[in-house]
């Protein structure tokens, strides 16, 4: 049934790709920081700082997405008993929890000059906090424990619990009063960003998730290595 | 399709799920007061027991034509558009502090319609444009 993810299969091919990929990010960051640094216009009422946007937006996005993938990687997991599942989850942490920090140490600098604060305890903010303290456990969860078993058992629960957290986090700005605003791209609804700065941010969007996708690639890599000097070539 | 291994698994998986989330509405439920990071005029004026010596938030918009500067403080009204709150603060404020912007204010209340604050907040909305993309929708609104 999921053969096509058979770490066999990725492991030949994934060092060439990863070239790929890195020398692609490359040109999309370049790309992407021209645009949302010099070409994009400045806002009516922010000015410059809407610059950080194109920075933190990507960020914690991608830092949702991620842990929104562990997630379900560790619940497919638990349901099939595929380990395959379990060592992809564990190579996606710590680049979302990257992007997490990156989310939040950007958005306290715009808060600042925006805002008149560093940080504000609003649902939006805790949650994606709390959103870091998750990874935090998840990363920890695989370090910490002696037994493969017990680390998978672990970090499993710590993903499902996290999981929670995720539309918690998208729907904050909706359900409570915030600080936050709410969000300025929809998908159902009419996007109230203008369509000059929605360039910079999707090239910067797609920037950071090749960025991911190569971190996953080297950890996944490095994870097989691993697991084939041990003798076990079957997961 | 599936073995009944597989799908007994998958039927806990959602009911620990299921739970999961009713918790956390139970929870976030119960947590209301604390989780909201402002109370609107509305929200104060209908609000039935208030603790005047407890530090609060309130929020709106800044209503238009009533920021006064004086040599110690500066006062304005925040208007959720039914209801408005008088606010007295004296202190640094946020650049896009403004008439007809979002506002978040520290402080407490004095009575329902009257706020000793002492910390401003100015709320950025979900609307990003470019500078003559606004004077264009100004232009266009005025006609």
């Amino acid at each position: 049934m999921f053969k096509i993810i058979n770490p066999n299969n990725l492991f030949g091919t994934s060092n060439k790709i990863r070239k790929v990929l890195f020398f692609l990010f490359i040109i999309l960051i370049v790309a992407g920081l021209l645009e949302a640094l010099w070409f994009s216009p400045k806002d009516y009422i922010q000015n410059h700082a809407v610059r950080i946007m194109y920075v933190h937006v990507p960020s914690a996005w991608i830092s949702l997405g991620t842990f929104l993938a562990i997630g379900v990687l560790s619940i497919f997991s638990f349901i099939f008993k595929n380990k395959n599942f379990l060592i992809i989850s564990k190579c996606l942490a710590s680049s979302g929890f990257m992007f997490n920090i990156v989310a939040l140490v950007t958005g306290s600098i715009w808060g600042k000059p925006t805002w008149g604060t560093w940080w504000a305890w609003d649902a939006r903010i805790t949650a994606m906090l709390l959103l870091g303290i998750f990874y935090l456990m998840y990363i920890l969860s695989w370090q910490v424990f002696e037994k493969e078993e017990t680390k998978q058992k672990v970090s499993t629960i710590i993903a499902i619990l996290g999981i929670v957290n995720v539309p918690i986090i998208k729907f904050s700005v909706d359900w409570w009063s915030t600080l936050h605003q709410s969000s300025s791209v929809n998908i159902l609804s009419e996007s109230t960003i203008h369509s000059s700065m929605i360039v910079p941010l999707v090239i910067m969007m797609v920037a950071f998730v090749i960025f991911s996708a190569v971190i996953f690639l080297m950890k996944y890599n490095s994870e097989i290595i691993k697991l084939k000097n041990k003798g076990l070539d079957r997961l | 399709m599936l073995g009944k291994k597989v799908r007994s698994r998958a039927i806990f998986i959602f009911l620990v799920l299921t739970s999961l989330i009713l918790t956390a509405y139970i929870l976030f439920k119960s947590l209301e007061e604390n989780v909201v990071y402002f109370l609107s005029p509305t929200e104060i004026y209908e609000k039935q027991e208030i603790h005047f010596d407890k530090k609060i938030r309130i929020g709106g918009m800044v209503k238009k034509n009533t920021i006064k500067h004086s040599a110690e403080s500066i006062n304005f009204i925040i208007t959720d558009f039914k209801n408005e709150i008088y606010v007295i603060y004296s202190g640094s404020i946020p650049n896009l502090f403004a008439e007809e912007k979002g506002v978040v204010a520290e402080g407490f209340l004095k009575d329902k319609n009257y706020f000793l604050a002492d910390k401003i907040l100015a709320k950025h909305d979900e609307n990003y444009m470019p500078p003559e993309v606004n004077e264009a929708l100004m232009k266009e609104s005025k006609q």
